[in-house]
C-alpha cells in the first residue's frame, strides 16, 4: 500500500475524526432514546442494564441473553484460541457478506460469488477453499461498533471496553495469558504473536509486562524460522553454553548482591528464557518437520506457514496464538489488486488450518477466530486519489467464529442490502469477546488485578450502559 | 584504582582482637557474623554446636587469602582452582548455617588455565573482585539527608558502604543525564586524583549538560502522558511542541511552581502554545477528569479514593474550559470560556474539534437539550483542603487553582515533587508509591521529607538545587551491595537499590557501546513517521514514535501518566532477546564499537580492559580478566597481533551486556 492515508491527510477528510462524529450521533440518538423510553416508561430498568441499547430504530430487539453471564458454563470446551487479526479492516462486501445484486459501484469488478457447502451461505470468489467447508464455522455478519480509528477501533476490538477513562485495559490474549497463568505448564510463552506486534495499543494494559505478547519476528515461510529470541541464526548449542557459563562466571555484581529479591526474579527469567533457547520448546518452531505436502496445503507464504504454526503452538499447550495478517487491510487504495493477491491466501490458510484441526480431533478444543478492527466502506470510492478504494468501516464488518464450542454452518445477524448497516441482530464487541470468554471458561466478571487497586473487571459492567446485542448463544 | 589499602577509616569488626587483613575478608567476616548472629538467635540449641565449627574457617588466618596486594609477584597469582573469597566464605557459611540459606551459585569452573605470566602484567593495576563496587572511605554523614538516613540505620546496626569511584561515575551518568558513560569518560573520572571533590564536579557539570533536560524530558513526557494518539490524542505536531516546551524550560531550570502554573493557566492554539497541550493530554476532558489528573501530576494524590463532592468541588475550577478548532488541520484552541460559547451549535464540543463540525449546526434530536443553550458552570468550587471559594466573573477559574496550588503552604504540591524527585533517584519514595500521598500512607521519613520541601521552597522552587542535594550525599553514593537481609529495610535506603535500565536507556547504551543505531518510526498518521537515525532514544519526544525493543523493555504507555506506567521488570521474553536475538547479535558482531576494540593490535589484557571501560565503566578484576583470556583460549606466550577469534571476543562482549551489572543501574 501506498501511504493511502498520506493522501488522506491532504484531504479536509479524517476517517478518525468522521467516526467520531459517528458515534456521537449514535451516542445522542441513543440515549434520546433512552430518555424518552424513560419518561414514558414502556421498557423497564432490566432491558438496559443488560446494556441492550439498540443501534437503529429498525434494529430488532436482540436476544435476552447478557453478553456478561454471572458464571461461565461448566463444560468450557476451548483450551486454545487463534485469533487471525485482519488488522487494517479487511472489506467485508468482498469477502464473506457479499451482495451479489448491489450494483458496480458497490461490487466493482467483482462478478462471481460462490455459494458454499451449507445452503444459502454464499462468499465471495476468492474463497473457493472456505466455501467448501461452511459446516467448519460460523459468520457473524452484523458486528458493529461504530467506530473508524485504528486505534480506537483495535482496542474496542480486542477489550470490549470503550476507551476514555484512568484504565488501559489489557486484550482478550492478555486476559487468556493472565487467567490460564496457574495451570499453564507449557515452555513457551501462554501469549504469542506471529509475527510482528501490531502496536496500536498497549496489549498488556495494565497487567504488566509479564503479559505482553511475545513477538516471534521471523517469517515461518523462509527456510528456517528464526523466531527472535528462541532461534539463533549462526549460534549453536555448544556456544550457547559455552557463552552461558562463561556469563555465569563474569557476572561479579550478581554474585556479591547475593540473592535480592531483584536477583532472584531477575535470575528466574533468565532460566527461563534458556529453558527456550535450549530446551524442547522452539522445536514447535522448525516447521520442516511437518510433512511437505501439509505445508503446501496451507500454502507457502507467510500466512499460510503463520497457521501451520499455530497448529503447532496449540498442540504445545500455547493458550492465545495472535497471527498479525502479514501486510494488513488497510485498502484504501489498490484495493482490489490487493484483495485478489491477499483474499485467495487468506482463504488457503485459514482452510487449511479449520481441515487440520478438525482431521487431528482439535478443533473442539481450538477457537479460532477472525476479522479486522472494522470493515470496508461497501460503496467504492472511484475520486482519486483512492480510484476504487475502500475506506474504514465499523458500522457493520464480519468475523468469522469456529471450534472451540462454536457452532458451524451458522450465519448469525445480517447487514442491510448494501453491506452498509446492521439490518438484524447487531453484535457488538462485548458480545463477540463475551462468547469466547464463555467457551473458554472465563468469567466475564471476574476482577482484573490493578496497580493502583482500581476495580476492573475482564468486561465492562452493566451499568455502564454498553451496547450489546447478547451472547453468540445461536452458535454456542 | 588502588587494591584497597589495610588501613581504612572504616568502621571495623573486632572479634577477638583479630582484624582481617584485606577489605573483603572484612566484608566476608561481618556478612559471616550477621548470619551467625541469625543462626544464634533463631535455632539456639542446634545453631549453637554448628556455629561452633564455622568459627574456625574464617576465623582462622587463611593459609591462603586469595586477594593478593597490589605488590605481589605477578606470577604467584593464585591458580584458577582458588576459590574467589567471597565465594568461598559464602559457601562455608551456608553449609555450616542451620537456617535454611538461599542456594549460593556455584564456584565458575575453571574452564581452562589461565596465563599467569606475561599477560597478566596489566593485572596489577586491576582491583579485586571486593573493591570494585565499594570504597574504602569512611563515611562522613554529615549532611542533613545523611544524618537522617543515618538516624533511622544506626539502631539496627545496619551499616551502609560507601561505592566506589567506577560505580559512581556509571550511576551518576545513568541517573541525571540517562547516558552511559564511554570508556574514555569513565576512565578519566576513574584516574582523576582529587578524590575530594572529583565526585562533586561531576555532578555539577553532568547537571548543566544539555542531556540533562533531554533526559528528564522523557521522564516528563511519561507523567504528563505526552503522544500523538492512543488513547491520549495529541496529535504529531502538537506532541512535539508540548515536549519542546518540557525540555527547553528543564534546560532553563525554570523554577517549579512556575512551570507548572504555565501549564494549569495556557491558553492558545495547541501548535502554538506548547503547555495548553496538558489540558489536551488527559485520559478524560471532563471536569473530573481533568480535576483526576491535575491532581494526579501535581499533588501526587489518586482521587479515585476521593468523596464524590470533594472530586466534583475540584472540577468546578476546571469546567470552563473551552476547545475550539480552526480551519488548521486538526489545530485547537485551548482557552477560559466563562460564556460556554463552545458548546453552542457551531462550536465543537470539548474534545472532538473537527473541520467538518465548522459552521455546521449541531444535531439536536427532540426539543430541549442542555446542548442548546450556552452551559451554566458552577459558582461556586472547593480546592482539597476543603477551602470554598466563590467564582468571580472575569477570573479564570485555573488561576485561581493554579495560585493555590503553587503556594508555598499548599500541603501537596512541594511534597510531592520533593518526594518524586528522591525516588527518581533513589529508586523508591519517602512516601511510597511516589504519587499516592494520603494520610494513612505516610513517609519512611518525615523529617527528611519535611528538610527537602523546605530547601527546595527556600531555593525558590529550583529543582536542580534538590537533585544536587540528593546527588551529592553518601545516601545517594551507598553501594548497591546489601547491608541488611531484614525485611523492610530497603525502605531505610541502606543500599542503592538495583533497577534495571529503563527501555530507552539501555538501548541507546547498547547502541553507545556497539556503535550502532535504531529505527523508531510511529504509523500514526500515514505517511509514517521515521525518526533520523543516530537520534537516542530518550530524546523522542512522542510516546507513539516507538520500536518493538522500547516496547519489550517496559517504556510507557504514556496514558494514564502514573508513576508505575513505565515497568523495569525483567521478563524472560527481555532475556531472550537480549541474550539470542539477531537485533543485539548483529550489533555487537557488525556494529563498528565492538569491531573497531577487538581489531586494534594489542595486548588481549588490553583490549579485555577496553571492553570492560566500554560496557560496565571500569577495569575488570584479575579474576576476570583471568577467566576472559581463558575463554578467548589466550595462553601464556601470547603473540602480539594475534589475538583471540572475533566470535571469542565477540561472546565476551556478549557476556559482558548480558551481566546484571549491565543491565542493572547499581
Amino acid at each position: 500500500m501506498n501511504d493511502p492515508d498520506s493522501l488522506l491527510e491532504s484531504l479536509p477528510l479524517d476517517p478518525h475524526q468522521l467516526c467520531m462524529s459517528l458515534t456521537r450521533t449514535i451516542d445522542r440518538r441513543g440515549a434520546l432514546q433512552i430518555g424518552l423510553f424513560g419518561t414514558a416508561g414502556l421498557l423497564g430498568g432490566n432491558a438496559f442494564a443488560a446494556g441492550a441499547a439498540p443501534a437503529t430504530a429498525s434494529t430488532p430487539k436482540p436476544p435476552a441473553t447478557p453478553a456478561v453471564p454471572a458464571k461461565p458454563k461448566p463444560d468450557a470446551r476451548a483450551t486454545s484460541v487463534i485469533q487471525i487479526f485482519l488488522w487494517g479492516g479487511m472489506s467485508h462486501s468482498d469477502t464473506w457478506d457479499p451482495k451479489p445484486d448491489a450494483g458496480y459501484d458497490y461490487n466493482g469488478p467483482m462478478k462471481k460469488f460462490l455459494s458454499s457447502n451449507v445452503p444459502g451461505i454464499q462468499l465471495s470468489e476468492w474463497f473457493p477453499n472456505l466455501a467448501k467447508q461452511a459446516d467448519k464455522y460460523s459468520l457473524i455478519r452484523s458486528m458493529t461498533h461504530g467506530n473508524n480509528g485504528h486505534e480506537t477501533a483495535a482496542y474496542l476490538v480486542q477489550t470490549a471496553h470503550a476507551p476514555g477513562d484512568r484504565l488501559a485495559y489489557p486484550s482478550v490474549g492478555a486476559v487468556f495469558a493472565h487467567m490460564k497463568e496457574k495451570e499453564y505448564r507449557g515452555s513457551l510463552p501462554p501469549y504469542v504473536v506471529l509475527t510482528k506486534p501490531q502496536g496500536r495499543f498497549s496489549e498488556e494494559g495494565f497487567l504488566g509486562a509479564k503479559l505482553k505478547p511475545f513477538a516471534t519476528g521471523g517469517d515461518p515461510n523462509a527456510a528456517r524460522f528464526e523466531v527472535e529470541g528462541i532461534v539463533s541464526r549462526n549460534i549453536n548449542d555448544a556456544r550457547q553454553t559455552a557463552r552461558r557459563d562463561l556469563l555465569k562466571n563474569l557476572d561479579t555484581l550478581r554474585k556479591s548482591v547475593g540473592n535480592t529479591p531483584i536477583i532472584e526474579a531477575s535470575e528466574a527469567a533468565r532460566t527461563e528464557a534458556y529453558e527456550m533457547i535450549l530446551g524442547k520448546g522452539r522445536e514447535v518452531f522448525d516447521l520442516t518437520k511437518e510433512k511437505p505436502e501439509l505445508r503446501d496445503r496451507y500454502g507457502r507464504h507467510t500466512f499460510g506457514q503463520d497457521c501451520l504454526a499455530a497448529r503447532r503452538m496449540v498442540e504445545a499447550g500455547v493458550p492465545y496464538i495472535v497471527i498479525n495478517y502479514p501486510g494488513g487491510w488497510d485498502t484504501h487504495s489498490n484495493h482490489f489488486q490487493t484483495m485478489g493477491k491477499q483474499a485467495p491466501e487468506l482463504d488457503q490458510g485459514l482452510a487449511a488450518l479449520l481441515a487440520d484441526l478438525n482431521d487431528r480431533g482439535m478443533l473442539e478444543t481450538t477457537l479460532v477466530w477472525c476479522c479486522g478492527e472494522f470493515g470496508r466502506g461497501p460503496k467504492i470510492d472511484w475520486q482519486p486519489p483512492w480510484n476504487g478504494g475502500r475506506n474504514h468501516h465499523g458500522k457493520v464488518f464480519s468475523v468469522l467464529v469456529a471450534g472451540g464450542g462454536f457452532k458451524g454452518g451458522h450465519v448469525v445477524g445480517a447487514s442491510d442490502a448494501k453491506a452498509e448497516e446492521v439490518a438484524e441482530r447487531p453484535v457488538y464487541p462485548v458480545d463477540l469477546l463475551g462468547s469466547i470468554y464463555q467457551l473458554a471458561g472465563i468469567d466475564g466478571h471476574a476482577s482484573l488485578p490493578h496497580p493502583m487497586g482500581l476495580e476492573a473487571r475482564v468486561l465492562p459492567t452493566e451499568t455502564k450502559k454498553e451496547e450489546s446485542g447478547g451472547l453468540l448463544t445461536e452458535i454456542m | 584504582m588502588k587494591p584497597d589499602p589495610i588501613s581504612s577509616g572504616r568502621p571495623r569488626v573486632r572479634l577477638g582482637g583479630f582484624f582481617p587483613p584485606t577489605y573483603s575478608a572484612r566484608l566476608a567476616l561481618r556478612k559471616f557474623i550477621r548470619r551467625l548472629l541469625i543462626c544464634l538467635s533463631g535455632v539456639l540449641l542446634w545453631g549453637l554446636s554448628h556455629a561452633a565449627e564455622t568459627v574456625k574457617s574464617p576465623a582462622v588466618p587463611s593459609p591462603n587469602p586469595a586477594p593478593v596486594p597490589a605488590k605481589v609477584n605477578p606470577l604467584a597469582v593464585p591458580a584458577p582452582k582458588a576459590i574467589p573469597p567471597e565465594k568461598g566464605t559464602a559457601t562455608v557459611t551456608t553449609k555450616a548455617n542451620p537456617v535454611p540459606a538461599k542456594p549460593v551459585p556455584p564456584a565458575p569452573k575453571p574452564e581452562v588455565k589461565p596465563a599467569p605470566a606475561k599477560g597478566a602484567t596489566v593485572a596489577t593495576s586491576s582491583p579485586t573482585p571486593a573493591s570494585l563496587f565499594e570504597s574504602p572511605a569512611a563515611l562522613k554523614m554529615e549532611c542533613r539527608i545523611d544524618q537522617l538516613v543515618m538516624a533511622r540505620l544506626k539502631p539496627l546496626g545496619v551499616r551502609p558502604a560507601l561505592c566506589s569511584d567506577a560505580v559512581f561515575v556509571r550511576r551518576a551518568y545513568l541517573d541525571v543525564i540517562g547516558v552511559l558513560p564511554s570508556a574514555a569518560e569513565a576512565k578519566a573520572f576513574i584516574d582523576d586524583p582529587d578524590t575530594a571533590t572529583k565526585r562533586k564536579r561531576l555532578v555539577d557539570r553532568l547537571l548543566a549538560s544539555d542531556e540533562f533536560a533531554v533526559y528528564w524530558g522523557m521522564k516528563w513526557g511519561d507523567l504528563l502522558r505526552i503522544k500523538a494518539e492512543f488513547p491520549i490524542n495529541l496529535w504529531p505536531n502538537a506532541a512535539q511542541l508540548y515536549h519542546r516546551w518540557v525540555v527547553a524550560s528543564l534546560a532553563e531550570n525554570k523554577p517549579y511552581d512556575q512551570f507548572v502554573r504555565e501549564m494549569l493557566t495556557a491558553s492558545g492554539s495547541n501548535f502554538r502554545v506548547g503547555p495548553v497541550n496538558f489540558y489536551r493530554a488527559m485520559p478524560s476532558r471532563t471536569p473530573e477528569g481533568i480535576a483526576s489528573t491535575v491532581a494526579l501530576t501535581f499533588m501526587g494524590v489518586r482521587t479515585e479514593g476521593w468523596p464524590k463532592e470533594k472530586l466534583a468541588g475540584m472540577s468546578s475550577f476546571f469546567a470552563q474550559i473551552g476547545y475550539k478548532p480552526t480551519s488548521e488541520w486538526k489545530e485547537e484552541y485551548v482557552f477560559w470560556d466563562p460564556a460556554g460559547t463552545h458548546s453552542l451549535a457551531g462550536n465543537a464540543a470539548p474534545g472532538r474539534a473537527s473541520i467538518e463540525e465548522i459552521g455546521k449546526p449541531l444535531v439536536i434530536e427532540g426539543a430541549a437539550t442542555p446542548e442548546g443553550a450556552p452551559a451554566t458552570y458552577p459558582q461556586q468550587a472547593i480546592f482539597p483542603d476543603g477551602t470554598k471559594v466563590t467564582l468571580r466573573d472575569g477570573q479564570d477559574p485555573r488561576e485561581v487553582f493554579a495560585d493555590w496550588l503553587i503556594s508555598p503552604k499548599n500541603p501537596w504540591f512541594t511534597r510531592n515533587i520533593a518526594n518524586r524527585t528522591w525516588a527518581w533517584l533513589m529508586g523508591r519514595g519517602l512516601v511510597h508509591e511516589a504519587d499516592d500521598l494520603r494520610d494513612d500512607n505516610p513517609p519512611s521519613h518525615p523529617e527528611l521529607l519535611a528538610y527537602l520541601e523546605k530547601e527546595l521552597v527556600g531555593a525558590n522552587y529550583d529543582l536542580k538545587h534538590l537533585y544536587r542535594l540528593i546527588l551529592n550525599s553518601e545516601t545517594y553514593q551507598f553501594s548497591s551491595l546489601p547491608k541488611s537481609s531484614k525485611k523492610g529495610t530497603e525502605a531505610l535506603f541502606a543500599a542503592y537499590p538495583m533497577r534495571r535500565l529503563e527501555a530507552e536507556v539501555l538501548i541507546d547504551s547498547i547502541n553507545r557501546i556497539t556503535g550502532t543505531t535504531e529505527l523508531y518510526t510511529s504509523p500514526i498518521p500515514e505517511p509514517f513517521t521515521y525518526i533520523p537515525q543516530g537520534q537516542p532514544a530518550v530524546s523522542i519526544g512522542d510516546g507513539s514514535i516507538t520500536s518493538s525493543f522500547l516496547s519489550l523493555f517496559g517504556r510507557s504507555a504514556r496514558a494514564t501518566g502514573t508513576e508505575d506506567e513505565r515497568t523495569n521488570l525483567v521478563v524472560a521474553e527481555q532475556w531472550l532477546h537480549l541474550l539470542n536475538s539477531s537485533h543485539v547479535q548483529d550489533k555487537l558482531e557488525r556494529g563498528p564499537g565492538i569491531k573497531a576494540i577487538v581489531a586494534a593490535k594489542r595486548p588481549a589484557n588490553e583490549t579485555i580492559t577496553a571492553l570492560y571501560l566500554t560496557i560496565l565503566s571500569r577495569h575488570p578484576a584479575r579474576e576476570e580478566l583471568a577467566a576472559a583470556r581463558a575463554y578467548c583460549g589466550i595462553g601464556a606466550e601470547e603473540k602480539p597481533g594475534k589475538t583471540a577469534r572475533p566470535e571469542h571476543w565477540n561472546d565476551l562482549a556478549w557476556a559482558l551486556l548480558n551481566t546484571h551489572e549491565f543491565l542493572f543501574r547499581h
